[in-house]
């Protein structure tokens, strides 16, 4: 689905991200775990196409596409989409409204039709039950009021609304109490397919009990140091980093 | 000719301009004519003035152009029914003027009203320092009497159309309306142009709200770039009644609102509401007063700004709360969005309160869009430029929403659509 190689990205002129390579297949999840300030934050950032980070060398194939030369939105409608770790406010701009423009334009980039307003009620029903997102949160302004676990639950809403290939889900579960953490990992659970893959970005191991990884990735310095089975993440929460730092040392 | 030789005196801008022909109170002219006399366009060293140049306005010399240009002034309608005037370079038209008989209503021009009647023009009208109400009175071309009888309700659309046809031409219009008893009633008002250039509508609404009266003033400024308008608004409510006000200004190279409501009576609500969305050139500046004279007032203030390009544009807004005048709450807030660098706003609130049992607050804002709700909007599929849409929409659109007639939201919306690609 996605294969990274070699992704070196700096913002104002600090290189965060040396040489990253990762791999993930479709039908997959994948955790990429590491201490603070590893870059983890900056690779979801660059692969969504902010663009304060500036790529200065790499490649990513995103299903056959090259990533890194599409805009923020085009790679949104190729598929790829991002859970923010701190979803935005926007006042007056009403969920229901922001979604259907949204899907309105990745159809109309697919060259289909624009959705029915028949059909995408009946789809915002359908979807905001994954995450139990009451409806009167999906008609409110975008955020506006919500409390951390609604901004989470909205932002797998929307990832169930847009239906992504890839879904990177940046600190998703920061913040989150057990229910609210479970109610997030259950909609992600039921959204896994096939056909798409998800990269779950984390601090806590916690998160991985629900959304079981295939294949967990320690980022550390800008590089994917370590790759494991889930068990790695365990031995992360047991161990900390410390001996992942001395182990890059020792090389 | 250099700069300093041009004459920037009233006398100047004046000199192909006729001397009002309507009976009105001869003292009245008298003072008007003496207040230009010898006087000179304001200067941005005037405290009303500082952020308004009316430089380019002063170096014109405007003829009163009484033919019409054979523009269809009927499509720039936004009711398709009920009482219009269209006012073409400031001259009635009648073929367009359309009068419906309503019950309670009568519309007519000031060459029709008595003696008696025409006592009541410019009472509510300041002329010393204010040149452009007096231009407006010493030249005036056309007066409209609007007389809403006491507890009548008029449901029909009662629209004034401004329209400027012709190349560096005045208008100077003056409407009087007087709101009954427990009357309701409201009145649109469009400022237009076709086909005009360096021109100015100078207009002055004299608006008398009577006791336990509602009514309701919309206007839509849409004059093309080129051209001028001073509006000028004089207001006076009397006890228990319900003035509200939009004013929504889409185009125009200058654009002066003056707003002034008298809250002349107790338990009055006075709502102002104004939107500009500006690109190019353009610059509009609105001055409202709020006059807090009476006790258990309510007002609402609220005015918001879109300033694309170079655009510029002022607000003012000052609210007195006299020293008689207790348990007033008084609420007003200015919004702004620049969405360029070279984009900008003057926007100056004011409070003079003199009484010491209040709740008053006033706000106000200026910025940038969120720039992290337009990259968050884009990694959703959404488009940089639909992104920017939806949340200037958003903004504007809490202004705009205050506006209940379906009309007028139309008419607005189509010009949005039309100048500045939105779908409302």
């Amino acid at each position: 689905m996605i294969t990274i190689k070699n992704l070196h990205a700096s913002i104002d002129g600090k290189e965060i991200l040396k040489g990253l390579n990762l791999e993930v297949p479709a039908g997959q999840v994948h955790a990429i775990m590491g201490p603070n300030g590893a870059g983890k934050s900056t690779l979801a950032s660059v692969l969504a196409g902010r663009e304060d980070y500036e790529v200065t060398d790499g490649t990513v194939d995103f299903d056959g596409v090259d990533l890194l030369e599409l805009s923020t939105e085009d790679r949104a409608r190729e598929g790829m989409f991002l859970a923010f770790q701190y979803p935005v406010e926007i006042p007056g701009v009403s969920n229901v409204n922001f979604l259907r423009t949204a899907l309105n334009e990745i159809r109309e980039y697919k060259g289909q039709e624009a959705i029915s307003a028949k059909d995408f009620m009946a789809m915002v029903r359908e979807k905001s039950a994954i995450v139990e997102l009451d409806a009167k949160l999906a008609s409110r302004a975008v955020n506006e009021g919500f409390s951390g676990g609604e901004k989470k639950r909205n932002e797998i809403f929307q990832m169930a609304m847009l239906e992504p290939k890839l879904a990177i889900l940046d600190e998703t579960d920061s913040g989150l109490d057990i229910d609210a953490l479970r109610i997030v990992a259950n909609g992600v659970n039921k959204l896994r397919s096939e056909k798409n893959a998800t990269i779950v970005i984390t601090h806590y191991q916690r998160l991985l009990d629900y959304i079981v990884p295939d294949v967990v990735h320690v980022l550390y310095n800008g590089r994917i140091v370590k790759s494991g089975p889930k068990e790695l993440a365990l031995e992360l929460e047991e161990k900390g980093y410390d001996w992942i730092k001395a182990e890059q040392e020792a090389k | 000719m250099s700069e300093t030789q041009i004459d920037r005196s009233f006398s100047a801008f004046t000199k192909h301009l006729r001397q009002t022909e309507i009976s009105l109170p001869a003292d009245l002219i008298a003072q008007s004519l003496d207040e230009l006399n010898g006087k000179s366009f304001p200067t941005t060293r005037i405290e009303a003035w500082k952020y308004t140049r009316l430089t380019k306005l002063s170096k014109l010399s405007p003829t009163f152009a009484v033919q019409h240009e054979g523009v269809n002034s009927a499509s720039f309608a936004i009711h398709s029914t009920g009482n219009r005037v269209v006012l073409e370079n400031g001259a009635l038209h009648l073929n367009t003027t359309q009068f419906e008989a309503v019950n309670g209503l009568s519309i007519k021009r000031f060459s029709e009203c008595s003696t008696e009647e025409l006592q009541h023009i410019g009472s509510l009208l300041t002329l010393e320092n204010e040149p452009f109400n007096a231009l407006n009175t010493a030249f005036l071309q056309e007066g409209i009497f609007i007389q809403i009888d006491d507890n009548a309700q008029i449901d029909a659309p009662i629209e004034l159309i401004h329209l400027l046809s012709k190349v560096e031409c005045a208008a100077t219009i003056r409407v009087f309306i007087h709101v009954g008893k427990f009357a309701k009633a409201a009145l649109t008002m469009g400022t237009w142009s076709a086909g005009a250039d360096k021109s100015i509508l100078n207009a002055v609404s004299e608006i008398h709200v009577s006791e336990g009266a509602h009514f309701t003033l919309r206007k839509l400024q849409s004059e093309e770039e080129g051209n001028f308008q001073i509006c000028t608004e004089e207001i006076e409510q009397k006890k228990d009644s319900v003035f509200t006000m939009h004013t929504v200004t889409l185009n125009g190279t200058l654009v002066r609102n003056n707003v002034r409501v008298r809250v002349n009576g107790t338990n009055c609500e006075t709502n102002l509401y104004g939107a500009y969305l500006l690109k190019g050139n353009q610059h509009a500046d609105n001055h409202t007063v709020i006059d807090h004279m009476m006790p258990h007032c309510l007002s609402n203030e609220l005015y918001k700004g879109v300033i694309d390009e170079q655009a510029t544009a002022v607000f003012n807004g000052k609210v007195f709360v006299r020293k008689d005048a207790q348990k007033i709450n008084a609420f007003q807030s200015n919004g702004n969005v620049l969405m360029t660098d070279t984009a900008s706003v003057n926007s100056k609130p004011e409070l003079e309160i003199y009484a010491d049992d209040v709740k008053c607050s006033h706000g106000s804002t200026t910025g940038q869009l969120d720039e992290e709700a337009v990259f968050y909007l884009q990694s959703r599929g959404i488009s940089e430029r639909s992104a920017r849409n939806l949340l200037v929409e958003a903004f504007i659109g809490e202004v705009l929403d205050k506006n209940n007639n379906q009309d007028f939201t139309n008419k607005t919306n189509a010009i949005l659509n039309a100048r500045f690609g939105w779908e409302r």
